[in-house]
């Protein structure tokens, strides 16, 4: 189609071409301008030139006239219609959402709000939990074990190279940086306790846990998230399928169960990666480090680490569901709950982390 | 002059085949409707004109030009032809009314704010929705507001070709009619060619040019509804004595209206 032209000749101004939001767009800007100089009120205006026009280039020109016909102008027919239809005058512009000074401290007050709401309906969903496994001995039948192991596969298996890699990294950072300081004291054997409580005690659940809020965190809260999006949990509630024993307590169980297994597999990968650090650095043999871990380090570390894997895989496991049954049916909501279910998950695990450290600061260090 | 043409399209997804050698050529300004069971290919079809799918073999051309190839600027030239109203309307849930309007638009990125807002305004109020309408998200609208929503955001940039994807679906008849009604006064003011799925007997008869018949993958009839009503290939018949059979049902109670003593 033709571009759209403005003639002028004198006081006589003749528009041809196509006046169409195609064919107008890129150059609106330049034919605004040479319209708006053409205000004098004894222009003549020439329309029938114009071969096509739509909304948008009889609101272009319907603007440039101040929102009226000119005194002088000749149109066809059919235009005539369409500028018939435009609004006497400009819509009010819209309104912009300002930040009020106020707004701060509602903020602030909605999330502490928020913060007890979510702590309310972590509890609800532990209640409802709990309700549901008082059912299941006398109703074994309803126990999900498919659910169960499926969980366990996806949480715990599929989670064995990361947690391992990560483990057996971090066992070698570790080793060398206690390597570096015990050498100038000569205290190199003390490279096996320190390594051994360290790991053993904090951070083989540490790691495993934060790794499994990451992995398992999003992908229940998403899911659940979607099911929602699907109507799946209204197919569930419809059917007479409770959603907490079907869908939140397998997953529950099941971060309850692979949890600690990891936590021990990652307790092993960092202390091979430590061992093999400590032999390249301070020559202690493997055969050495193996031989007095156990003189060297109490048994309950193992244990109060195996136990905080426990802990861990039910707060994990909680925090995302109880996230990803509130996402509403949304692109937004799905990704702002997925969100906050793994920041969450992680924020609970390192609190409980601390409180485990001050109430058993008594343990397992003889 | 054709807006769409198909040749030879053949579709498939592993050993299942979707379409098997269709070949199609959809008029400027008509309103073409492409019918046939659940699951015979109709959506795909419409998604090969959308440039959403690959053919396995054969060409689909539109506006001459095949939409699922060509460099960035073609490729995006060539949407700004066309609007798409999907069957679910697919509005951005983050964005209110207004933004999912105003979004093509403002994608242009040389219209002026000022002016959006004018269009909006015009399209909201040609779809029959109100300024209160433009702040709600669309979450809060009903299923008729979401398509009349998704149709204004379709029309925005006053393309030349139109895709209807299960335009009445969900909606009760009241409201389906009044979209129907819609639709065919749009169709008269902006020249639109519609290409329409659809499983609406109403709509199907009220504003189709030409009908395509799919089964099974195959293109067995295309022609206006009287030309296709006196095939004989059963499928096409079973369909078409379902319309006939409606129309026959209403002209029936439209002369012999039961009276009560």
């Amino acid at each position: 189609m033709a571009r759209p032209v403005v003639r002028v000749d004198g006081t006589n101004v003749e528009l041809h071409g196509a006046w169409t939001l195609s064919a107008l767009h890129a150059e609106s800007g330049s034919l605004q301008r040479e319209l708006a100089s053409l205000t004098d009120a004894d222009v003549h205006w020439d329309l029938r030139g114009i071969e096509a026009l739509d909304e948008f280039g009889a609101l272009l020109l319907w603007r440039a006239w101040q929102w009226r016909l000119p005194a002088s102008v000749l149109l066809r027919s059919e235009h005539e219609a369409r500028f018939s239809k435009l609004p006497a005058g400009a819509s009010a512009p819209r309104a912009r959402q300002r930040l009020q000074p106020l707004d701060l401290l509602l903020g602030a007050g909605q999330s502490t709000i928020s913060l007890f709401d979510h702590a309310a309906g972590l509890a609800r969903l532990l209640g409802e939990l709990i309700i549901a496994a008082a059912l299941l001995p006398t109703r074994a039948r309803l126990i999900p074990w498919r659910e169960i192991s499926a969980n366990i596969y996806h949480s715990g298996t599929q989670a064995l190279a990361i947690t391992g890699l990560v483990g057996v990294l971090i066992g070698v950072v570790l080793s060398y940086l206690f390597a570096l300081q015990l050498r100038v004291y000569g205290a190199d054997v003390f490279i096996v306790r320190i390594l051994g409580i360290g790991v053993l005690r904090e951070l083989g659940p540490l790691l495993a846990a934060i790794l499994v809020a990451g992995r398992s965190g999003a992908s229940i809260a998403a899911q659940i998230g979607v099911m929602r999006v699907t109507q799946e949990l209204d197919a569930l509630a419809v059917m007479g399928i409770s959603r907490t024993l079907r869908l939140v307590l397998p997953k529950v169980l099941a971060l309850m169960i692979a949890l600690p297994l990891l936590v021990l597999w990652t307790d092993t990968s960092a202390l091979f990666g430590g061992m093999l650090a400590a032999q390249h650095e301070l020559g202690i043999s493997p055969m050495a480090f193996i031989t007095n871990l156990p003189s060297s380090v109490p048994t309950a570390n193992l244990w109060l680490g195996v136990g905080k894997g426990m802990v861990f895989g039910l707060v994990i496991a909680l925090v995302a569901c109880h996230f990803g049954l509130r996402i509403q049916p949304n692109s937004e909501s799905l990704g702002a709950g997925t969100t906050q279910a793994v920041v969450a998950a992680i924020t609970v695990v390192i609190v409980l982390d601390a409180i485990f450290a001050v109430a058993f600061s008594d343990v397992g260090y003889r | 002059m054709n807006v769409i043409e198909i040749e030879g399209l053949w579709t498939g997804y592993g050993s299942q085949i979707v379409h098997a050698g269709i070949d199609l050529a959809i008029r400027d300004g008509e309103v073409f409707t492409l019918v046939g069971g659940s699951g015979a290919g109709k959506t795909t079809l419409l998604r090969h004109m959308l440039g959403l799918e690959s053919p396995l073999r054969g060409s689909v051309r539109v506006f001459g030009q095949p939409p699922a190839q060509g460099g960035f600027d073609a490729w995006r030239a060539l949407r700004r032809r066309w609007g798409v109203l999907f069957q679910e309307g697919a509005l951005y849930s983050a964005l209110n009314v207004f933004d999912n309007i105003a979004l093509p638009l403002r994608e242009l990125g040389t219209v002026d704010e000022d002016l959006v807002r004018e269009l909006v305004y015009r399209k909201l109020e040609q779809m029959g929705l109100t300024r209160t309408d433009a702040d709600k998200k669309p979450a809060e609208l009903s299923g008729g507001m979401v398509k009349r929503v998704a149709l204004a955001r379709a029309l925005i940039l006053e393309p030349e070709l139109l895709y209807l994807d299960e335009p009445t679906a969900g909606l009760d008849p009241a409201r389906s009619q009044s979209f129907v009604a819609l639709i065919e006064a749009l169709r008269t003011a902006l020249h639109l060619t519609v290409v329409m799925v659809t499983h609406d007997l109403d709509t199907l008869v009220e504003l189709s040019d030409r009908v395509g018949v799919l089964v099974n993958g195959h293109l067995v009839a295309v022609g206006t509804l009287e030309q296709i009503q006196h095939l004989e290939d059963p499928c096409v018949h079973s369909f078409i004595l379902g319309v006939t059979g409606r129309r026959a049902l209403a002209s029936q109670s439209m002369t012999t209206r039961p009276t009560t003593t």
